[in-house]
């Protein structure tokens, strides 16, 4: 069904990103920009998913052009799903900005770029055009390249130079790869690709072209052999910037993954056997990288590579209930990992320190903040009937159901690693005796804030755990929503039809 | 660059191609030229200046942040791409005056867009350029 | 013509990857830019060249010829170059602000990020 209205969670965050640019010297204003903001962009983006659901897949062709010689933009559930945790996360992120990020950054413009930020994911999510994809994730890149380095450390620099290089190198093998794609077609649009490519009779040209997409979206979403920039630079920026950053960037990579190989290049057992192997690989390199880890953001930064494996993992399977459950996951972990890296950013406010080795005395000290701390810790580990719990137990039915007993292993290995991880994240930092740690001098630690900016902060972090409690709790819900989704990705025609009109 | 036929030229370049931006600016829709290329030439004007006369006082002449530039193009752009929206049209469609205005030609919201274009590629580039020449 | 750009495409991806693989930070940099360079020809070239064919509908037709160059891959172009502008742009100034920080050009030095706590 055709509306135009659904690129408006798109311009809404280009308008308050304009109107932050405007109120670029009056900081108070930019905040309270950016919070309203976000809030009226995730009440857009419930109603486009709440319209999606009754009314079928949305279209808009950008110009009037038709497709597929327009640009299109395609509301599905997955899509609609997407841009909600995106302004969900954006919302989060734009509070807890407000009680922790310092005022030398927002000098420098870092409101007006989240926004953009969001908008590109938005986008990303939105879009039905493959160059248009690019075009976002570039956007995504930009804004995430300011956000990884604005304050100017000598570590953020360094890490921005492994995440820029790396970032830049993804765009040219995912821009090579449409140029193949667009030679043996002609075509750009997502819908119409995926007839045209089912008749190209190359099919070796087709498989290359494939690798190129899988190789491009694997440096972005961080999976082996393609992390390593990940651990090197998320740690190093402030921990809202590391929040969005952990929560979202690499997810758009699995969006895409999920999108082109359901939709254009519909994977034979060639390439089902080396996404399998390469989610194998990911969760094993990403937990036992964590293991090794003393940095408590570095950690997390490892059990994000871990948990891309699992989503990875459903398209391997490559079944209905296993896609559901990497749908589920995705949804999942976007809410809990930007929780836990907010979490972080909350203990190294209280004690200046991210060193599990140093930390130490948290339960004794904040109680009830530890029991905060503990719901996204534990839905991580997907202790049931916390969040986390529900999309493993389907992929490891959907693992099941093509009697694939390795991967069920890794998965529960990965599971495993994830829980011997926490526990000691656990015992470190909030049960072992407390140090006593020396007062920095350019911290400015949680008790000396204002009352504003500490409520801010934790309201955030309250938000994110209660809804990772409902998913854990509504699951059902989520997982009706995960199978249209996954039902969806596996029979593509409704989209098609959606978008071609035919 | 201190030689004085470089300078005094410059006097005078920049005005000229500044002018000359904006006609490549005004006949892009259908002929070569548009927002992008029109906000580089009318940059490269500036560098030209900062080349014969030092950075600084290319400065003076700008009076503001170039970087000012960057949100009035952006919002102008936004403004011309979402107008159609209001008349139910979907986003970027071009919405066209019947009557062509003398000097400028048939008026429509593609010429806003590439108005805005035109402004944040001024603002960028000059930003940049002021940017990488500071502490040179 | 295919053939020559064939052989100039391959060679921009060479070297734009050998100069990655260097130490040194301003040939990171120019390998990207070659990178980039070599798949905006690779773009050029797979939109299969049409000599003298301009996509423009005639003063008295009303649709193209039988023949004539595809438009879409220029406008892809254009697309990407002006976005690696700005990347590139941001990449250069990047480096020069991790120069003046690190104080070395070597990314063998660049160890602080995996620094332990």
């Amino acid at each position: 069904m055709s509306n135009p209205y659904i690129v408006l969670p798109v311009i809404f965050q280009l308008f308050v990103a304009v109107t932050l640019m405007f109120s670029w010297t009056n900081k108070n204003l930019q905040k309270l920009i950016s919070v309203v903001g976000s809030l009226i962009a995730l009440l857009i983006s419930i109603s486009l998913l709440i319209k999606v659901n009754q009314e079928g897949i949305q279209t808009m062709q950008a110009g009037g052009w038709i497709a597929p010689f327009g640009i299109t933009f395609v509301a599905d559930t997955f899509s609609a799903l997407l841009v909600l945790l995106t302004a969900i996360s954006g919302l989060a992120v734009s509070v807890f900005s407000v009680g922790s990020i310092r005022n030398a950054r927002v000098r420098f413009g870092y409101f007006p770029i989240l926004h953009l930020l969001i908008m590109g994911l938005s986008g990303a999510f939105l879009t039905g055009d493959i160059f248009n994809l690019y075009v976002w994730f570039e956007i995504i890149i930009i804004s995430s390249f300011v956000l990884i380095t604005i304050g100017g450390e000598k570590a953020q620099l360094e890490g921005a130079i492994k995440y820029v290089a790396m970032n830049l190198l993804a765009s040219v093998v995912f821009l090579t790869a449409i140029a193949i794609l667009y030679g043996l077609t002609g075509s750009l649009n997502m819908a119409d690709l995926s007839l045209q490519v089912a008749k190209v009779e190359n099919r070796g040209l087709v498989n290359v072209t494939a690798i190129l997409f899988l190789v491009g979206f694997g440096i972005k979403s961080a999976v082996f052999p393609l992390y390593f920039w990940l651990p090197a630079s998320y740690h190093t920026p402030p921990p809202a910037i590391s929040a969005i950053f952990g929560g979202l960037l690499t997810k758009v990579g699995v969006y895409a993954m999920l999108r082109v190989f359901t939709l254009i290049f519909v994977p034979d057992t060639f390439l089902t056997t080396v996404i399998t192997v390469m989610a194998m690989l990911t969760i094993f390199s990403g937990g036992v990288g964590a293991l090794m880890q003393n940095n408590i953001r570095k950690v997390f930064s490892y059990l994000i590579i871990c948990h891309i494996g699992f989503m990875l993992a459903g398209l391997g399977i490559y079944s209905t209930l296993a896609l559901a459950g990497a749908v589920f996951y995705l949804v999942h972990d976007i809410v809990v990992k930007t929780n836990l890296f907010m979490v972080s950013g909350l203990i190294f406010k209280i004690k200046g320190t991210y060193s599990m080795r140093l930390l130490g005395g948290f339960y004794k000290e904040q109680p009830l903040m530890s029991l905060l701390m503990a719901i996204p810790l534990f839905s991580l580990v997907g202790i049931p009937p916390l969040s986390g719990f529900w999309g493993k137990l389907l992929l490891i039915q959907g693992a099941m159901d093509s009697s694939n007993i390795l991967l069920i292993g890794f998965i529960l290995l990965g599971s495993f690693l994830t829980l011997f991880i926490i526990a000691k994240l656990w015992s470190e930092v909030f049960w072992k005796d407390p140090q006593i740690l020396p007062k920095k001098e350019h911290i400015k630690y949680f008790d000396e804030l204002k009352p504003l900016k500490k409520r801010a902060m934790l309201a955030s972090v309250v938000f994110l755990s209660i809804l990772s409690l409902g998913i854990g709790f509504g699951a059902e819900w989520v997982m009706r929503i995960a199978m249209t989704v996954a039902e969806n990705l596996m029979d593509p025609s409704a989209y098609i039809q959606a978008v071609l009109g035919t | 660059m201190k030689t004085i036929i470089f300078k005094s030229a410059s006097v005078y370049l920049l005005p000229l191609l500044l002018l000359f931006s904006v006609f490549i600016l005004l006949r892009g829709h259908y002929l070569p030229g548009g927002g992008f290329v029109g906000g580089l030439m009318a940059s490269i004007a500036f560098v030209i200046h900062s080349f014969a006369n030092g950075v600084e006082n290319t400065k003076n002449i700008v009076k503001f942040h170039p970087g000012f530039l960057m949100p009035v193009g952006l919002a102008l752009a936004l403004l011309a791409g979402s107008l159609p929206l209001f008349t139910g049209e979907t986003f970027m469609t071009g919405l066209w005056m019947d009557q062509p205005v003398p000097v400028i030609g048939t008026v429509g919201t593609a010429l806003f867009f590439d108005t805005g274009v035109y402004l944040v590629v001024i603002g960028v580039t000059l930003t940049i350029i002021f940017t990488i020449s500071e502490g040179l | 013509m295919e053939l020559l750009l064939v052989i100039i495409i391959g060679l921009l991806y060479a070297a734009g990857i050998y100069m990655m693989l260097r130490r040194s930070l301003v040939k990171l940099i120019i390998g990207l830019i070659l990178l980039g360079n070599g798949a905006n020809l690779l773009i050029f070239l797979l939109g299969k060249i049409v000599k003298g064919e301009p996509p423009i509908i005639g003063p008295n037709e009303k649709m193209l010829g039988e023949i004539y160059a595809d438009p879409v891959p220029q406008a892809l172009i254009l697309t990407a170059i002006v976005i690696s502008f700005g990347l590139q742009a941001f990449a250069i100034i990047l480096i020069k602000r991790a120069y003046k920080v690190v104080k070395t050009d070597d990314l063998d030095e660049m160890y602080a990020t995996d620094e332990d706590l």
